[in-house]
């Protein structure tokens, strides 16, 4: 399933600033990003626990926050993307 | 069933492949040109020279992702094995079947018999939607003659009879073959087939088509915990898959000879995109090769009905299927090998 995630991470702080690229790194590791603090991942429910679990860990939960949206198996339709920074389908043929 | 999981193909040169994180990172002149989450991949496959760090082989091997090196032209170079998994029970009673010819011939047999039952309907399909465009007569007695041929497999139970009735099965097929080719005829034919090097378009397209599913059946032979090296009809030989040449023989017509002749005859592919050497080879140029690898990988997407399993599964999942079976018989699951018959 394709699952979107969005973070704000508070950087008034040195700590913050380690949090977000913490973050942002942690997402990498799941899938592409598509906007600077948006993220696309094509994971299964197991994937997807771990990583919502390794994500929860890091947050301050009093200053920042996580949203997952969770657009399912068939999300080709749901998906729609105008301007720069195309975005590559992990799903499609990968010939580089 | 598991789930079919992408495959990266990486075709330009001078690149050099690593990790970081749990990513798999592409770089060209110190541009990166790809990043793709590790998890999302089942397979990499580079053809030309790409480097490839340690790290990413490691993490390769652990993961299960197959990591194969190929030549510009398809031909098998190399591959990265990890530590060696999976039953050693399993690949001990494998080698006792290899040992022993009879019990051999007869698993070879059931192979063969998927071998020649698809091919049947490869012909048999093809009459049914162009019937007005071939020898139709020609067509019928081949379709009759595998039938036959099928008959006699079924009591072998010696290897150099069964190579006997396999070897003129394929000849039967490969005398149609070219009638099944619709589109571009004069500059795509099949005369008989070569190899190392293919020496026209159409036997080129095979052999890189034939080596792509040698790798993706040596790679499910090895994923279910089986030796993909020690083979029942193709007996051992250094760096020779022979299981994996044992399994391909029923795919070969269903998965690769169906592929070309879709890339011919729907015109993906067409004669500027080959090129002559001075020794005769003929192979593709880069665009080409993506092309074949593009259609290649959709095809493995798509979803088919597993006649033994019944259940839908994609197609890429067919030799990891079909491998999965064979441990299961060579287990004592199963009382027999159920090969893949597609109709």
């Amino acid at each position: 399933m394709l699952v979107l995630i969005t973070y704000d991470v508070s950087t008034s702080s040195k700590e913050g600033r380690r949090r977000l690229s913490r973050v942002a790194k942690t997402c990498l590791n799941y899938g592409q990003r598509v906007q600077n603090s948006v993220f696309e991942c094509i994971v299964d429910a197991t994937k997807f626990r771990q990583l919502k679990y390794e994500l929860e860990e890091l947050i301050d939960k009093q200053t920042d926050s996580l949203r997952f949206y969770n657009l399912g198996d068939n999300h080709k339709s749901k998906v729609e993307h105008i301007g720069a920074k195309e975005a590559y389908d992990m799903e499609a043929p990968l010939i580089l | 069933m598991k789930k079919l999981l992408n495959t990266l193909f990486v075709t330009m040169p001078d690149t050099y492949l690593s990790l970081d994180g749990e990513n798999i990172v592409i770089k060209r002149d110190d541009e990166i040109a790809g990043r793709y989450p590790l998890h999302n991949l089942e397979g990499v496959c580079t053809f030309g020279y790409a480097g490839v760090s340690p790290a990413l082989m490691g993490k390769c091997a652990e993961n299960n992702i197959g990591l194969t090196f190929m030549t510009r032209n398809g031909r098998f170079l190399a591959r990265v094995v990890g530590e060696d998994k999976g039953n050693v029970v399993l690949r001990k009673e494998q080698y006792r079947i290899s040992d022993d010819e009879r019990r051999s011939a007869i698993f070879a047999r059931n192979m063969i018999l998927g071998k020649v039952y698809n091919s049947k309907w490869v012909v048999e399909r093809a009459l049914r939607d162009h019937a007005l465009r071939m020898d139709i007569e020609r067509m019928k007695q081949v379709s009759a003659s595998l039938s036959e041929t099928m008959k006699l497999i079924r009591g072998v139970e010696q290897l150099d009879i069964l190579r006997g009735l396999e070897g003129s099965a394929a000849v039967q097929y490969n005398s149609v073959f070219d009638q099944l080719i619709l589109q571009q005829k004069e500059k795509f034919f099949f005369h008989g087939r070569n190899k190392r090097p293919p020496l026209d378009n159409v036997n080129a397209l095979l052999s890189f088509t034939y080596s792509l599913l040698a790798k993706d059946v040596t790679a499910a032979l090895e994923s279910v915990g089986l030796d993909a090296y020690v083979g029942f009809l193709h007996r051992d030989r250094p760096g020779r898959a022979s299981l994996a040449l044992d399994m391909m023989e029923e795919l070969r017509s269903v998965y690769a000879d169906r592929m070309v002749l879709y890339l011919i005859n729907k015109k993906v592919v067409n004669d500027s995109g080959f090129v002559k050497k001075e020794n005769g080879a003929v192979i593709m140029d880069d665009d080409t090769r993506k092309a074949v690898l593009k259609a290649w990988q959709e095809r493995k997407q798509e979803k088919i009905m597993h006649p033994y399993l019944n259940e839908k599964i994609a197609w890429g999942l067919v030799p990891y299927a079909q491998a999965l079976l064979l441990a299961r018989h060579i287990r004592g699951d199963l009382d027999e090998y159920p090969p893949f018959f597609w109709k």
